[in-house]
């Protein structure tokens, strides 16, 4: 059940990746290519190499399915006889593509895959493009928070300030969300340690001591994220009620927010309409960065990929974007490297809203911090950034004195 | 800020708290990829 959902979840989030997955992913989806393979006496030819490396589909069934014959095998006492019918090259083969029958000494998951050569083209996008494009997503990011900060400058409260504070949040709305935000910020820089370190931090700290950083970011990444996903289901809980979209979230929209120019404040209620995105941004990518992570966190354990690209085929989702069907027969570690780059992506992604968010609710807006620092506002900030809301604990405030209030006999 | 820094304090229990449940339970990505568990017996 777990299983089934956590791939639900991938499946929902798994159209962007759709469009760079790798030509490796796909298989049977261009015209298969006729080789004159006689004059290589059935092995690959040149072309076959030239259009693997093009990252063209190629039926490779005539190297998959040619590990040899036992039946062919010359007698014990011939020449070549010891070789039970499968050459050397035979034997590699059957390695490669997983039907071996293979038995290691070594222990533990999936130790009998011996070749995965899937492998290189993960561990050359884990070290190229992963690292390069998720830097500039973040550094892109900051600086359009200090362009913003630069030109428009902190949101001031406008009015006057009252003086007198009305309760925003609770403390059991804070607690979650500093739980949240607490174990975000540690698996994010855990994360970018793990990621960027052998490339960042070996050549300014050396080996050694870098061996203490990694093994401290592990430790923190694989525990902090028990918190971090209770905090989202805490999250979840709280607010799910106030982040349901209304009517007023489309004036919000069409008025910017009022980010873009001074004195306008659209009506919102408790939360406008920028912070439910940010809320179901948050949910939908902490579930699914969630999902992946736990797939890393039990190796072996949990592979969602397979599963999930066979329902996207199902589906034809990968044909409407052009693509053949996804593979849909992985190795372990093909499973474990999908998740491993799923989870960057994710996290990646999930980073540079974040650096928003933390904008918006420390230097950027006066009064947000205080929100969630003390669960106090202004009267002021709460007319002027969420007046539905303010008018709506106005008149509960007025209802309960009314309530309280002794009742005046009648002359 | 009470709330805030119990918040902390409850992130460092759960995952102290989380590493030796694991453990306790006989389960641990160290050890089941590292070590011991890999070597033949």
């Amino acid at each position: 059940m777990i299983k089934t959902f956590c791939r639900l979840l991938i499946l929902a989030l798994s159209v962007a990746p759709l469009a760079w997955a790798p030509a490796a992913a796909q298989q049977g989806g261009a015209a298969e290519q006729p080789a004159p393979r006689a004059s290589t006496g059935g092995a690959q030819t040149l072309e076959d190499i030239l259009a693997r490396q093009r990252g063209e589909n190629l039926d490779d069934g005539f190297r998959r399915e040619a590990t040899g014959d036992p039946a062919r095998a010359a007698g014990i006492a011939a020449q070549l006889g010891t070789l039970g019918g499968a050459s050397d090259s035979d034997v590699f083969r059957a390695l490669r593509y997983g039907s071996a029958d293979v038995t290691v000494s070594a222990r533990g998951p999936a130790t009998d895959v011996i070749i995965q050569d899937s492998g290189m083209w993960w561990l050359e996008l884990r070290k190229g493009p992963l690292l390069i494009w998720g830097g500039w997503l973040l550094a892109a990011m900051i600086v359009v928070v200090l362009v913003y900060l630069s030109i428009r400058g902190p949101i001031r409260i406008e009015g006057a300030k009252t003086g007198r504070s009305i309760l925003r949040f609770s403390a059991i709305e804070r607690f979650s969300h500093w739980l949240l935000a607490g174990s975000f910020i540690l698996l994010g820089l855990s994360g970018l340690i793990t990621l960027f370190g052998r490339f960042a931090l070996i050549p300014i700290f050396g080996k050694d001591f870098f061996s203490v950083i990694a093994l401290a970011s592990k430790w923190i990444h694989n525990n902090v994220a028990w918190a971090f996903m209770a905090a989202l289901v805490m999250v979840f809980v709280c607010w799910v009620v106030h982040n349901v979209p209304n009517r007023a979230d489309l004036i919000w929209l069409a008025k910017g927010g009022g980010l873009f120019s001074k004195h306008v404040h659209p009506p919102a209620r408790k939360f406008n309409a920028g912070q439910k995105i940010v809320f179901w941004v948050v949910i939908v990518l902490g579930i699914s960065i969630s999902a992946s992570g736990l797939s890393l966190l039990f190796p072996f354990e949990m592979p969602m990929f397979a599963k999930t690209f066979e329902i996207l085929n199902a589906l034809g989702l990968p044909q409407l974007f052009g693509m053949g069907e996804l593979a849909t027969e992985m190795t372990p570690h093909e499973e474990m490297q999908y998740a491993q780059l799923w989870h960057s992506v994710v996290a990646f992604v999930f980073m540079a809203i974040i650096i928003a968010h933390i904008y918006l609710g420390s230097v950027g807006m006066e009064g947000a911090f205080e929100s969630m620092e003390t669960g106090e506002v202004d009267r002021q900030w709460a007319k002027e950034h969420h007046s539905l809301w303010y008018e709506e604990v106005v008149a509960e405030e007025q209802e309960a004195a009314s309530r309280e209030a002794p009742a005046t006999p009648a002359e | 800020m009470r709330a805030m820094l119990l918040a902390f304090l409850a992130m460092a229990v759960i995952a102290v708290g989380a590493d030796i449940l694991l453990d306790l339970i006989g389960f641990s990505t160290q050890a089941v990829t590292s070590g011991a568990a890999v070597r033949s017996g």
